[in-house]
């Protein structure tokens, strides 16, 4: 027993080393690509399925490697240069993440908008509102169910603006969070009855499995705007630059344009122009996202 | 689809080798060997399969991403890096597993082989063959925590396609998309792979069985 011991460590430590330079062994030629981090909304509606072999048709020097997560992880993986580049819907959070210098510049690309869907019934009388400001509050007063995404993801940062513009600290027993992904927690909502505050692309690829209504929608503060930022201290800001740039050219915005226009009657995303949206309400959205223009609304 | 199949068998393969190599060792070490804070490493390995693996993947995803202490290695989002992070989970089930199955056997066969003139590596030995069939079976434990894991691969493979999508990631993803008869499908192929990877095991393991104890 006593001579088994030194044997068994012996083993032990061998074992360890063989291990681990087999890890290190298998790490093979390293990674060349450009890492785009981008949100669950444009890969799971398959845009960038559409986007990147566009991009790299263009320019075939480059490959892209997509890291497809919410808004929130996604300036996450910025901050911590693991991605170089970002294409994201979380304005606020965009602009805060320019300001520390985490980004070298931003540029909206494409927008689309939210809609705040619920049941048929609409219990809260969401279809006599006014705005989105007005929807909420009747949802609070009625205390109807609502579903929140709860999880940072870019929706769930534009739906928390929209209840404390609106004055309401959403809390009790009708506010619930899902944690989930948009369209799973679409599912959740539709199950229960709730009113949730959607994405129009994910919302209209699930609208024939779901009995969900769009109740109020035109609001310029539920315009959902995309924007590529490109990561300082990125690895290849080379490539960074020529997909950021590709995004706002003529030949990225056609893409944008005719992406998914086979099936749905309206595009799914539409590209940002000089004129559309109007640069106006663009601004004003900023600003009011990042809490320096209009302050609540009454 | 053979591909993400063929990949999600190398990454979890891969890790459950790493996984063995130091599982194994260290589940015998920790049965018969006499060194302090034994216990202290036993509990430990138990707690080990209470991990989640989406801690085990934000651990590794932390140390290997290009600001973290190993980012150098631009690991990150690349198959090395899931299989570090699966071999972190598949490790505690082997090493727990082939601890109990160790100390199972009493001391005896040892002691009768080194008094018929065995050294003690041939000793030892023996006593693992003893336990052949648990040995395997905490490979098949192992295996099976790790092919059918999705939150680590997840969070340091990033999903890429073509690199880095297995079929757990590819299940959640179309399940996003809202493609659940393609998610049911690539789960029952996962199901049918579990079920041919125990089956071959366990054959392997009944076959060196009857080889040892011919009856």
């Amino acid at each position: 027993m006593a001579e088994t011991r030194p044997r068994v460590a012996t083993v032990l430590a061998v074992s360890s080393v063989v291990a681990l330079s087999l890890v290190l062994a298998s790490c093979g030629p390293r990674s060349d690509a450009l890492h785009l981090g981008s949100t669950t909304s444009t890969y799971d509606s398959g845009l960038l399925d559409a986007l990147v072999p566009a991009f790299t048709e263009a320019y075939p020097q480059y490959s892209v490697k997509v890291i497809a997560v919410g808004s929130g992880e996604a300036l996450e993986l910025g901050r911590r240069k693991d991605v170089d580049v970002l294409l994201v819907h979380a304005p606020a959070a965009e602009l805060q993440f320019v300001r520390d210098g985490h980004g070298l510049d931003r540029h909206p690309v494409m927008y689309n908008d939210f809609v705040v869907v619920g049941p048929e019934d609409d219990p809260a009388g969401l279809r006599e509102a006014v705005d989105v400001g007005a929807a909420l509050r009747r949802i609070a007063a009625a205390e109807a169910e609502f579903l929140s995404r709860g999880d940072d993801s870019g929706t769930h940062k534009r739906e928390r603006f929209l209840w404390s513009r609106a004055g309401i600290e959403p809390v009790g027993d009708w506010y619930r969070e899902a944690g989930e992904g948009m369209a799973a927690a679409l599912l959740v909502a539709d199950a229960t009855g709730a009113y949730m505050l959607a994405d129009r692309a994910t919302y209209s690829s699930l609208s024939d499995r779901l009995r969900l209504v769009p109740l109020l929608e035109g609001d310029p503060l539920l315009l959902n705007v995309y924007s590529v930022i490109r990561v300082s201290g990125a690895r290849h800001p080379e490539a960074a630059g020529a997909f950021a740039a590709w995004l706002g050219s003529d030949a990225g915005r056609n893409r944008i344009a005719t992406f998914g226009q086979a099936e749905s009657a309206r595009p799914l995303f539409q590209p940002v122009t000089q004129s559309d949206p109007p640069a106006e309400t663009l601004a004003k959205l900023e600003q009011a996202l990042s809490g320096q223009g209009l302050g609540p609304d009454r | 689809m053979t591909e993400i199949i063929l990949r999600s068998l190398y990454v979890s393969g891969s890790a459950l080798l790493l996984a063995a190599l130091i599982g194994l060792p260290l589940g015998t070490a920790l049965a018969l060997g006499r060194f302090p804070l034994r216990r202290t490493a036993a509990t430990l390995v138990y707690a080990g399969l209470a991990l989640p693996p989406v801690v085990v993947g934000l651990a590794v995803y932390l140390l290997l991403s290009r600001s973290g202490p190993l980012g150098g290695l631009e690991l990150i989002y690349s198959p090395p890096a899931m299989i570090l992070a699966q071999a972190l989970i598949a490790t505690p089930y082997v090493a727990a597993i082939t601890m109990a199955a160790v100390e199972s056997v009493g001391p005896d066969v040892r002691l009768q082989a080194r008094a018929l003139g065995a050294t003690p590596l041939q000793a030892l030995l023996l006593h693992l063959r003893e336990v052949r069939g648990s040995l395997v079976a905490a490979l098949a434990a192992g295996f099976g925590a790790v092919i059918s894991e999705v939150g680590a691969v997840m969070m340091v493979g990033g999903n890429v396609l073509g690199e880095t999508r297995v079929m757990t990631t590819a299940i959640v993803l179309e399940t996003r998309r809202g493609n659940f008869g393609l998610a049911i499908a690539l789960g029952g192929v996962l199901l049918a792979i579990a079920f041919t990877v125990n089956a071959v095991l366990l054959a392997l393991s009944r076959q060196s069985e009857r080889r040892l104890f011919p009856s």
